[in-house]
């Protein structure tokens, strides 16, 4: 590993030591938010299987009954039938925090009103009927799966970040401060070798002056 | 800020039953329209549902919004049933956390 570029003097021993012990301290602090963020994103990814999963067959499912009901009567009374919905779908949107992490938290608000069907049953066909109301059914799991697999996402982009922050401090960081520490307490100690032998040096030339 | 409501980007005749549950749906005949149309609904909606070949089409404009809290942009299935592109993305998030695509348990 490379050496900083220092001068090694007693201070900058000294200051590089302090910043080796924030290095080591941010490095074990980061560590365990990654294995923290891992646990949680497991839970988030397993979540997300499972949601997917139902949700693939049952909005395949939906839509499939939906187009079958739309080949029962024309394009035309469907776009009147469902052009117009009840109510407009709100959701609560919020943001949560997970590990720092801000996600986003949303339900669906509630409506007072129970009817689903924004059409009168005369002019459609009981197939719509069915189609829309599983399809209502699906749409709470839909949000449920929105709300998840964003935060997945999230967390995943945020483990890949910590993973790299802790890398880059054990890897790199850490070990160029340890090696520069040294470097310096073995520059000092030479000079204090090289001190000891010039004093020894001086007396004994002065001894040898004296005789 | 998101509007608390929902969009719907995909082919019209497959969609459009989204209609019915209040969300506002919007259809694209080719996945090159997509692009402006997602854009747009980006900055406004919290949640927009993408048909999954739209959602493969474009791939690289919906990766912009990962990282964000809102929108939260979501590949659904088609009614001739899902292509395995949304599952393909769940263990894409797994590899990139974890640094291997593992095989989750299934309960």
């Amino acid at each position: 590993m490379a050496r900083i570029n220092v001068n090694p003097t007693r201070m900058e021993m000294r200051a590089l030591k302090g910043r080796l012990k924030t290095a080591v301290r941010g490095h074990k602090l980061l560590k365990d938010k990654t294995d923290e963020t891992i646990r949680r994103f497991m839970e988030f990814v397993r979540l997300n299987k499972k949601l997917r999963k139902e949700i693939e067959s049952e909005v395949s499912a939906a839509l499939r009954s939906f187009v079958a009901a739309g080949a029962a009567s024309t394009p035309a009374e469907i776009a009147e039938a469902v052009g117009v919905p009840v109510k407009k779908l709100k959701l609560k949107s919020g943001e949560e925090n997970i590990m720092s992490v801000r996600v986003p938290k949303i339900e669906i608000e509630e409506e007072e009103n129970e009817e689903i069907f924004p059409y009168s049953f005369a002019s459609t066909s009981s197939e719509l009927d069915a189609s829309v109301k599983s399809l209502r059914a699906v749409m709470v799991k839909l949000i449920k799966l929105a709300e998840v697999e964003k935060t997945c996402a999230m967390l995943a982009d945020e483990i890949e970040k910590t993973r790299r922050r802790v890398n880059a401090l054990e890897y790199v960081m850490i070990p160029d401060y340890e090696e520069t520490i040294k470097y310096i307490s073995m520059k000092l100690d030479e000079n204090e070798r090289a001190n000891t032998i010039r004093l020894m040096k001086v007396k004994q030339m002065l001894d040898e002056g004296k005789n | 800020m998101p509007n608390d409501r929902v969009a719907v980007v995909g082919d019209k005749n497959a969609i459009s039953a989204f209609k019915a549950l209040g969300a506002d749906v919007y259809g694209v005949k080719q996945a090159s329209e997509a692009e402006g149309i997602i854009k747009k609904l980006a900055r406004d909606y919290s949640v927009i549902f993408v048909t999954e070949d739209i959602a493969r089409a474009e791939e690289e404009l919906i990766a912009r919004y990962k990282s964000r809290p809102y929108p939260a942009v979501i590949p659904i299935p088609t009614a001739a049933g899902s292509d395995g592109y949304g599952m393909a993305a769940i263990g894409k998030n797994v590899e990139k956390a974890i640094g291997s695509s593992i095989v989750l348990d299934e309960e």
